[in-house]
C-alpha cells in the first residue's frame, strides 16, 4: 500500500477524552478509531489511526475538534 | 422653616436619604403600605445621573436585580413589606452567602399571610434570625424617628460597604406614613467612597474575577461560615446601639423599639407626671442586639416590660440578653392593632404595683 | 511544517470539564469563548452561570461571572446591565432555570428589552439533579419524575419559551439551533456571535436557545443521544429563526436619530 502524504493530522489528549465517540461518527474520512488502552478516567479514549482501512488520511477539516466536547482535539494542516 | 429642616412623610425620607447616601440602584414592587418609598424613587432616580429604578416582576426578582447591581460596586437598595419580605428571603441569603453590599427596607404590616396594610412588629424574627436558609446574619436597623430614617439610611449604606453585608431598615406602616420636620443629610460625592476591589466590571487588565456562594468542598464551605461568623464578631462589636431615656432611677424599664418605643414614651411621660419612676430602653440595631446595655440596667436591678406589636419576637432576644427570668413581663398587640399611649400606661401601671415596684 | 487550525479558545482556561461524555455544555462553552474572543470583547464581558450542570461555567470561562440562583440569571444580569450599560452581559441558563423557576424573569427581561444575551440550553431534563422533567421534556419522554413517559394531563405539554418570548416587544432577535452535529454546531455559533452583536449595537433583547444532549440522563450513548436531538426534540422544537428583527430597529435608531439631529 502506498504511503499517501497527508493533509492534516490531529493529536487526540487521550486523558481529556471521555470516550464519547462524537468525533468518530463526524469525520468523513475514518481516520479517528478506539484506542485498547485505558485512560486515568477509565475511558477507552478515541485515537488517530493516521490513515483509515481503506486508506483514506486526514485533511484537516477540524470537524473532530468541532464536535469534540472536551477539547481534546488539536487540528493541524501541513504547509 | 428657619432651620434646615423640611416637612416630609417617612417613606420619601428613606427614598431621599438612599440617594444622597449615593444609591444609584433601586428595583421595587408595588405593595402597601410602602408605595410611596417606590413611587418616589421612581421620579428621583431618572433624574438622578447614573441612577436607575426598576419596577421589578416581582419582590423576588427585584432583590435579585439589587444582587446584580451590589456584584458591580454600585449601591443598591430593595423595599417592600412583610410578604414581598418573605419573597427576598432567598436573595438575602445569597447577599450574605456573597458577601454583597445592599439595603433592604421592610416597612412592617400585620400578618402572617396576606394580613392587613395596618401597622406591626411582627417581622423581627424574619428580619434578625435570617428569615433565608443558611448560617448568616443580617443587620437590622430599627427608626423611631423621622430623623433616625435619615441617620439610620444612611448608615445602613455605610455598613453594607463597610461589611460587605445586607442590611435591612426594619419600619412599619406608621413610619413609612408620619410626616415630620427632618435635617436631610448632604449627598455625598460617588467618587469619595473607597474603591471596591472585588466587583465585577469585565476583567481589563485584571485576572477574571467570580462570585458566587456554590462552594461544594465542605471544607471551603465551613470555612466561608466562620469567616463570617469572625465578621459578625466584628460588627457585633462595634455597632450595637440603644437608646435609654429616664432609666437612671427607673424601677421599671419598657423594651420596646421603632412604633411601639413612640407609644412607650407617651405612656411614660404620664406615669412620671405620676411620680411612677418607669423608663425606656429602645434598641436601634435589632442585629447586634445591644445586650449589654440591657445586661447593665438588670444589674442595676431593673424590671423590664417588652412591648411589642407582635405576640412577642424581640421578647426572645431580651430573654436571652438577661439572666433573671421572672423580672421580664411582656405586652403585645398583633395584627396591625396600634395600641394608644394610655394603653401602655395602664399596663405598666398595674406590672409596677403588682411587682411592688413602688416599695424599697 | 504543520500549521495549527483548531485549539482551545483564549477564553477557556484550562481546566477538564467536569461534564459527561457527549454532552453539550461543553461545546457550547467553547463557542462562547470562541466568540468572545472574536468579538473582542473579553475584558468587557460578564456572565451569570446558571443552577445546574453548568453552574460551575465560571471554572472554565475565563471573564468575570457572577452567580445567581436558580431561575433569577435574567433579573441579576439586568442588575448588572443597567448599572454598567457599557458592559457585555450574558446569562447561560438550563431548560428549568429558565423556562420553570425562572419564567417569570425571563419573560419581563425580553419584556422591558433589556440589552441582554441569553444562552439558553435546552436538554429535555434536569440534568444536575439526575434528570427530572423539565418544561421541554416530551410527551411520553421517559425522566425520573415521569416513570412510563410524561403525560399531558398530568404534567402539561412541553413549554415553547422561545415562542412566548417573541410576542414581547422588547425581544429583538431568537434563534434556536442545535449542537448535536457539525454543521448545527457551526449554525449555533454563528448565532451566538449574532446575538451578542445584538447588545452591541443596543438593539436589545437577544436569545439562542441551543438544543443540547443529555446522554447520562436520556440513557442514550452520545451518538445516539444526537441523532435524538435531530429525530425527536425538533419535532416540537423545530431549529429556526424565531424572531429577528434586527434591521428594524436598526432603521428606526437611524430614523429617530434624524428626527432628532
Amino acid at each position: 500500500m502506498t504511503e499517501k502524504t497527508s493533509k492534516g493530522k490531529i493529536v487526540i489528549n487521550p486523558e481529556l477524552c471521555k470516550g464519547c465517540y462524537l468525533c468518530i461518527s463526524a469525520c468523513l474520512n475514518q481516520v479517528i478509531g478506539t484506542s485498547g488502552t485505558l485512560n486515568q478516567k477509565g475511558y477507552y479514549p478515541a485515537e488517530f489511526l493516521g490513515q483509515s482501512p481503506e486508506g483514506k488520511t486526514c485533511h484537516a477539516c477540524s470537524r473532530c475538534g468541532i464536535i469534540c466536547p472536551d477539547l481534546a482535539i488539536e487540528v493541524f494542516r501541513e504547509e | 422653616m428657619k432651620n434646615n429642616k423640611t416637612l416630609m412623610r417617612g417613606s420619601h425620607i428613606i427614598a431621599e436619604t438612599a440617594v444622597r447616601a449615593g444609591c444609584r440602584f433601586y428595583a421595587g414592587y408595588p405593595i402597601t403600605p410602602q408605595n410611596e418609598l417606590t413611587e418616589y424613587m421612581a421620579s428621583v432616580m431618572d433624574k438622578t445621573e447614573h441612577g436607575t429604578f426598576i419596577q421589578a416582576e416581582s419582590e423576588l426578582a427585584a432583590v435579585n436585580m439589587v444582587i446584580g447591581a451590589a456584584m458591580t460596586g454600585t449601591r443598591a437598595m430593595t423595599s417592600s413589606s412583610s410578604p414581598g419580605v418573605s419573597l427576598k428571603q432567598e436573595g438575602i441569603s445569597f447577599l450574605a452567602a456573597q458577601e454583597l453590599p445592599a439595603v433592604i427596607v421592610n416597612t412592617m404590616r400585620g400578618g402572617p399571610g396576606l394580613g392587613n396594610i395596618a401597622p406591626s412588629q411582627s417581622d423581627y424574627f424574619q428580619a434578625t434570625r435570617g428569615g433565608g436558609h443558611g448560617d448568616y446574619r443580617t443587620i437590622v436597623l430599627a427608626p423611631a424617628t423621622s430623623q433616625e430614617m435619615v441617620d439610620l439610611t444612611q448608615k445602613a449604606f455605610s455598613y453594607a460597604d463597610l461589611y460587605r453585608t445586607p442590611v435591612m431598615l426594619l419600619a412599619d406602616g406608621m413610619l413609612g406614613q408620619m410626616m415630620e420636620p427632618v435635617e436631610l443629610s448632604e449627598p455625598i460625592k460617588l467618587s469619595d467612597l473607597p474603591a471596591k476591589n472585588w466587583v465585577l466590571d469585565g476583567a481589563r487588565n485584571r485576572p477574571s474575577r467570580i462570585i458566587k456562594s456554590l462552594l461544594l468542598d465542605p471544607v471551603i464551605e465551613e470555612e466561608l461560615n466562620w469567616k463570617l461568623v469572625r465578621k459578625y464578631q466584628v460588627i457585633s462589636e462595634k455597632i450595637p446601639a440603644a437608646e435609654t431615656y429616664l432609666v437612671e432611677d427607673a424601677r421599671l424599664v419598657l423594651i420596646a423599639y421603632g412604633t411601639a418605643a413612640r407609644i412607650a414614651k407617651g405612656a411614660i411621660k404620664k406615669a412620671r407626671e405620676q411620680g411612677l419612676k418607669i423608663g425606656l430602653c429602645r434598641p436601634l440595631t435589632l442585629w447586634p442586639f445591644p445586650k449589654q446595655i440591657l445586661s447593665a440596667l438588670e444589674q442595676a436591678g431593673k424590671e423590664f416590660l417588652v412591648f411589642e406589636m407582635s405576640t412577642g419576637q424581640m421578647l426572645e432576644d431580651v430573654q436571652l440578653a438577661l439572666c433573671k427570668r421572672d423580672r421580664i413581663h411582656f405586652y403585645g398587640r398583633p395584627g396591625g392593632i396600634v395600641s394608644t399611649p394610655d394603653e401602655i400606661f395602664k399596663e405598666a401601671v398595674a406590672l409596677y404595683y403588682r411587682q411592688q415596684l413602688d416599695r424599697g | 511544517m504543520a500549521k495549527i487550525v483548531f485549539k482551545r479558545p483564549k477564553y477557556l482556561k484550562q481546566a477538564v470539564f467536569h461534564y459527561c461524555p457527549g454532552c453539550g455544555h461543553s461545546i457550547i462553552h467553547r463557542l462562547v469563548a470562541e466568540v468572545i474572543e472574536e468579538l473582542d470583547i473579553g475584558e468587557r464581558v460578564i456572565g451569570v452561570p446558571p443552577a445546574g450542570c453548568a453552574v460551575l461555567a465560571y471554572n472554565y470561562l475565563d471573564v468575570d461571572m457572577g452567580e445567581a440562583a436558580h431561575g433569577r440569571a435574567a433579573a441579576v444580569a439586568t442588575g448588572i446591565k443597567r448599572a454598567l450599560p457599557d458592559r457585555v452581559v450574558f446569562t447561560y441558563q438550563g431548560d428549568g432555570d429558565i423556562a420553570a423557576i425562572g419564567t417569570a424573569e425571563t419573560i419581563h427581561a425580553a419584556n422591558r428589552g433589556e440589552n441582554v444575551t441569553v444562552i439558553f440550553v435546552n436538554n429535555g431534563v434536569y440534568g444536575m439533579t439526575g434528570g427530572q422533567m423539565a418544561p421541554t421534556t416530551l410527551l411520553g419522554q421517559d425522566s425520573t419524575t415521569t416513570p412510563g413517559g410524561r403525560k399531558s394531563s398530568r404534567d402539561g405539554a412541553p413549554l415553547d419559551l422561545s415562542q412566548m418570548l417573541t410576542i414581547t416587544q422588547g425581544s429583538t432577535y431568537i434563534e434556536r439551533t442545535a449542537v448535536n452535529s457539525v454543521k448545527n454546531i457551526q449554525q449555533t455559533k454563528k448565532a451566538i456571535k449574532k446575538a451578542f452583536q445584538v447588545q452591541l449595537e443596543n438593539l436589545g433583547f437577544s436569545m439562542v436557545e441551543i438544543l443540547s444532549p443529555c446522554p447520562t440522563n436520556w440513557k442514550l450513548q452520545p451518538t445516539e443521544a444526537c441523532k435524538w436531538v435531530e429525530e425527536e426534540m425538533t419535532k416540537i422544537f423545530p431549529i429556526k429563526i424565531l424572531k429577528d428583527e434586527i434591521d428594524r430597529r436598526r432603521i428606526d435608531r437611524s430614523s429617530s436619530a434624524k428626527t432628532q439631529g
